[in-house]
């Protein structure tokens, strides 16, 4: 009995602890002064410079349009190598998958800086390009990795008896093996597209001053020093995490009810 | 089946995105610019084993190791509590456990500075009580701090799931042998966590290590950590040289402690690189 409650009491400093900073967060993006410590009345004025502010505007902008389209090319992309790396011999295989852990074992510093040395190399200028290219590098191996274990639980008779049905290889692939793929292609867009939105380090040293996303904007915020704005773009991300998380969750156990029935 | 052909695009990206790229860092670390263009020299290196270079190096280590040691401290109880059988609501604790780690990095690191600056919320508690208000960012302790909540969870997710994973079993089958809780922890429980506990180890102390951000932020602009001084030679300083030597120096510790935490943590199906 009391360890119990000592163990209760060990999770709420815990989760004090986690919570405590973003919950003063939150109520301070509602206070009506600059100060960050006495309270002057509510206000909603942070929000409404936050939405009038062109840059943090634009990095939205920039934040959503690079997270939808590096994770649509790199989940396109990445099944489609995940195929051709299923179907290889073993050394051949051992070799990419190698050389594709690679950005994920690699400190985000070191990629974000070899790939800035590589643009500047190849005389590209840093900007909205190359940050999506930085992106598409960093998102591809992810896709890869959750499209193979779904390859290796794939029958493969399946799709031989669609061609022996006499269906063409392209008709079998989108109506046999894609179907069959698709929760791992769906886990990996995911992964893909927060990875995106949540990059920093990366898009850091591969964009220039015009082309920034949320997290560069925040960084050169913060530099500075407090901006109560930051404290209002805090509340509106932390709920909608927690309002995209709460629908996950709910259509995930409802998945699992229904299997259970 | 013939579908090999369809990696082939990828292996060129693969060539050009990631091979060609570090090989440009290895290039420009064994190179100095010179008039006559590049000359292949270990300058850079040398460079780097000047004192001021091996303290930077020696700081992010031990910040990054106590942050590490401080993670699995708070990190393993609350796996242990989670994990536990008592415990109901299980999967609606971890949501709320998890659910920080979503947030954005940076605009978590930002709420520590509106906590700990001079008149920031705790030193106004602190008034309060009449305290003076003390100096809380810009030291080791503010970035340690900033470690620690940043990387907990990653300490305790793999615990956490290890620890679950335990069959029940054999814990009763400990006690049904006349052990008591202690003997069962020490025993079962714990050895049979260590898998988690690597895996938890060496995912703290890399971010932790390779980090400029929590640096820069809590620590202020002249703090220095490895991943600065690499930051600093690439934005400010423009030494492209000395600033390759040392991602290549921090590649190599990161290989290292990854070579060291597998090779305690064999139990686990091999994979990857190492």
């Amino acid at each position: 009995m009391v360890r119990n409650a000592i163990n209760r009491l060990y999770l709420f400093i815990i989760f004090l602890f986690l919570y405590a900073p973003i919950i003063v967060l939150i109520i301070f993006s509602f206070n009506d002064s600059k100060s960050r410590s006495h309270w002057n009345g509510f206000t909603l004025k942070w929000y409404i410079e936050l939405f009038q502010d062109p840059i943090i505007k634009k990095a939205l902008f920039y934040t959503i349009t690079i997270a939808i389209l590096s994770s649509l090319i790199a989940t396109v992309v990445g099944t489609i190598a995940a195929i051709g790396i299923h179907n290889m011999n073993d050394w051949k295989k051992t070799v990419i998958l190698n050389i594709n852990y690679l950005p994920i074992l690699n400190p985000d510093i070191v990629t974000g800086v070899s790939l800035m040395i590589l643009f500047i190399f190849a005389r590209i200028r840093l900007g909205f390009l190359t940050m999506l290219l930085s992106h598409i590098v960093f998102n591809i191996p992810y896709v890869i990795l959750s499209v193979l274990p779904k390859l290796r639980q794939l029958n493969k008779h399946l799709y031989e008896a669609a061609l022996d049905l006499g269906a063409t290889p392209v008709y079998a692939f989108f109506k046999v093996m894609l179907p069959e793929l698709m929760p791992g292609i769906i886990t990996g867009a995911l992964l893909a597209f927060t990875l995106s939105v949540d990059d920093f380090v990366i898009s850091f040293f591969n964009t220039s001053s015009g082309v920034t996303n949320l997290s560069i904007t925040i960084f050169s915020m913060a530099r500075i020093g407090i901006n109560p704005k930051i404290n209002a773009l805090s509340t509106l991300m932390f709920l909608t995490v927690l309002i995209l998380l709460f629908i996950v969750n709910i259509r995930t156990s409802k998945d699992i009810k229904e299997e259970k029935l | 089946m013939k579908r090999r052909f369809l990696a082939y695009p990828y292996f060129i990206w693969m060539i050009i995105f990631i091979v060609v790229p570090l090989i440009l860092v290895l290039f420009y670390s064994l190179t100095i610019s010179t008039e006559n263009g590049f000359v292949f020299t270990l300058d850079n290196f040398k460079t780097f084993l000047q004192p001021i270079y091996l303290k930077v190096l020696w700081r992010s280590l031990s910040l990054a190791g106590i942050s590490t040691l401080i993670c699995l401290i708070l990190g393993y109880p609350t796996a242990l509590i989670l994990a536990s059988r008592q415990m109901s609501k299980k999967s609606f604790l971890m949501f709320l456990f998890v659910l920080p780690m979503w947030m954005n990095f940076l605009l978590r690191t930002y709420a520590w500075l509106t906590l700990l600056e001079k008149n920031g919320f705790i030193n106004t508690i602190l008034s309060f009580f009449g305290i003076e208000p003390i100096q809380l960012l810009y030291n080791d302790g503010a970035v340690i701090l900033g470690m620690v909540y940043n990387f907990l969870p990653f300490m305790v997710l793999p615990i956490y799931s290890v620890l679950k994973k335990i069959n029940h079993s054999v814990i009763e089958a400990a006690e049904d042998l006349g052990a008591n809780q202690y003997i069962v922890f020490r025993k079962v429980i714990f050895p049979l966590s260590l898998p988690g506990v690597f895996s938890g180890i060496s995912m703290v102390f890399m971010p932790a290590v390779t980090t400029f951000v929590i640096s820069r932020l809590l620590g202020g602009g002249q703090y220095m950590l490895i991943g600065n001084l690499i930051e600093r030679q690439f934005t400010s300083v423009y030494d492209w040289h000395f600033g390759s030597a040392v991602s290549i120096i921090m590649m190599i510790i990161i290989l290292i402690s990854m070579g060291v935490m597998s090779k305690y943590d064999n139990q686990q199906e091999g994979g990857g690189l190492w």
